[in-house]
């Protein structure tokens, strides 16, 4: 049996983890504060993701750039590829806290959405 | 001069004002006007936006300007009266507030009651003193946020940071997603003063160095800057000579602490506490002064905008008590102390007639990091008010606790407040 200490980043508590295991094999996950630590030490033990945030381009909005994020978190050997996709993009005003500008963001499954209101200005 | 009236003034339109702002219409205040010296509502979360904010107020994980957007939203469907691009001059004692803007030019807003919200402002390099010349290429965290977040401007391509406060941390990671060569961040502390899962998700996701214990001794370059030397501290947190090292950066990003912005509190004679470097309040975060309430991080730097917000809307309902001549008249106030561990705590003062809410909700930061202590709240009569057990404190991280109004009783003059290492038994 072998032991991996994590700190969970759901929330600022910033608690320890144990995670238990034989090889990729999770025995026990102990010493979490409440379930959103035993789900990440699961998923990070597995799989570890995380939400990506930045900035997207905006034609003839009231500020140049709008702030966006993945809806969910995606795995944290895809953020530069994710990253990457969204240097790319341009998109056209107005848009709304929660629109959707790229659904499955470079192969993820995992949409990119508005996280600011930008209003269109002529 | 134009002259307008309102019942409520709030200054400032980020999380606190417009929580504020928010609260004080909710508990029946008519004419409201919010000041905000930037072109939008939201103040600094607006480039924050990164995600982590409102697990506690909002139950659920949102970015900055999602955080802001549900009370901007909330206030542009309300009657209160935003004014944008406005910068207040001056408070005067007759509640009048003299302000300015394009629109109206210079003006004057009379009112019943005042709320102070301007937030705070970055420590910057004259406030630590770092030897060198002055090249181009060093800035506050805060202001690369702002280059990166809103103008979508890189500040440099090799970045070194001093400090390890959040905004550092959370620009780290930032820039290294941006393709910027983060070298490292440097602090002068044995301890990281951000949050540690921004050093998880920041530093350690990207191989991100940080050195405790290290400081800056010399910045290098004439126009641009070309380079930094660090050198390892001793226990009196002074240089120690032969560790020196050379990092060759272009940009120096400082992350070194966040200052209360009190010019126009102090001026209208705001008493203000030398350790928050904000005003000095009782429970319902008024201040000496008895129609100006102050909250957020005018008030003190807050670790989490869920607890600036909660702050706010105390505020916002102590300002509609005195509006609607609902404030208790009879006062009987109880003097906060702390022993040497605690570094401040607010309020710094509590009404002891006041029982509007059944709790009296505090705020403290310990000076340093530990483990396993009590916190232990005493009246003046030496008897144990609270005595609550803590894991883990530190400075970084705001400690708070609830104390029950019935443990505070007309006989009460003071309330002493400790933290101490718990006796092994």
């Amino acid at each position: 049996m072998e032991v991996t200490k994590l700190v969970c980043i759901g929330c600022p508590n910033g608690c320890g983890l144990t995670v238990e295991h034989s090889g990729k094999t999770i025995e026990k996950i102990s010493d979490y504060g409440c379930k959103i630590g035993l789900e990440y030490a699961k998923n990070e033990f597995t799989e570890p993701k995380r939400i990506i945030t930045t900035t997207v381009r905006v034609k003839a909005g009231d500020l140049p750039f709008v702030p966006v994020k993945t809806k969910d978190p995606v795995n944290k050997e895809k953020i530069f590829v994710v990253m990457k996709e969204i240097s790319e993009l341009e998109i056209e005003s107005p848009v709304h806290v929660g629109d959707v500008i790229r659904s499955n963001i470079a192969g993820t499954g995992v949409d990119l959405v508005c996280t600011r209101n930008i209003k269109k200005v002529s | 001069m134009k002259k307008l009236e309102y019942d409520l003034v709030v200054i400032g339109g980020g999380p606190a004002g417009l929580a504020a702002a928010l609260e004080a219409r909710k508990n029946g205040v008519k004419k409201i006007l919010i000041c905000e010296r930037a072109p939008y509502l939201g103040g600094i979360l607006q480039q924050c936006i990164h995600n982590g904010f409102g697990l506690q107020y909002f139950k659920e994980e949102l970015t900055g300007p999602e955080y802001a957007s549900r009370f901007i939203d909330a206030v542009e469907q309300s009657d209160i009266d935003v004014k944008l691009g406005t910068m207040v001059m001056e408070i005067l004692e007759d509640k009048k507030i003299i302000s300015v803007n394009r629109e109206d030019g210079m003006f004057e807003i009379g009112t019943k009651a005042l709320i102070l919200a301007m937030g705070c402002r970055e420590r910057t390099r004259g406030a630590i003193t770092i030897p060198g010349s002055r090249p181009a290429g060093i800035m506050t965290a805060g202001t690369a946020q702002s280059y990166v977040n809103l103008e979508g401007l890189i500040p440099g391509k090799e970045v070194v940071i001093l400090g390890s406060g959040d905004i550092g941390l959370i620009m780290a990671r930032r820039l290294t997603l941006e393709g910027v060569n983060v070298k490292g961040v440097i602090e002068l502390m044995p301890y990281s003063t951000g949050l540690i899962r921004n050093k998880v998700q920041c530093l350690d996701d990207f191989n991100i160095p940080l050195l405790l214990s290290h400081s800056i001794v010399e910045v290098h370059g004439k126009d641009r800057l070309e380079g930094v030397t660090i050198a390892r501290v001793d226990q009196k947190l002074k240089p120690i000579h032969g560790t020196e090292q050379y990092i060759s950066c272009d940009t120096l990003l400082l992350s070194v602490g966040l200052i209360p912005e009190n010019e126009l509190s102090s001026k209208l004679g705001c008493e203000i506490d030398t350790v928050t470097r904000g005003p000095v309040v009782n429970e319902k975060r008024i201040t000496n002064i008895p129609w100006v309430f102050a909250c957020g991080n005018v008030l003190h730097v807050h670790d989490l905008v869920d607890n600036v917000t909660q702050e706010a809307e105390i505020a916002g309902r102590a300002a509609a008590d005195l509006i609607n001549q609902a404030a208790a008249e009879v006062e009987k106030d109880v003097v906060i102390r702390h022993d040497q561990n605690i570094g401040y705590v607010v309020p710094q003062h509590i009404d002891a007639l006041n029982n509007k809410e059944k709790t009296v909700k505090f705020f403290l930061r310990v000076k340093n990091p530990d483990e396993h202590v009590r916190l232990v709240v005493k009246d003046n009569f030496d008897q144990v008010l609270l005595n609550l057990k803590k894991t883990i404190v530190e400075p970084g991280t705001m400690v708070t606790f609830n104390l029950p109004r019935e443990l505070v009783t007309k006989d009460t003059s003071s309330i002493s407040i400790s933290i101490a290492r718990e006796q092994a038994e």
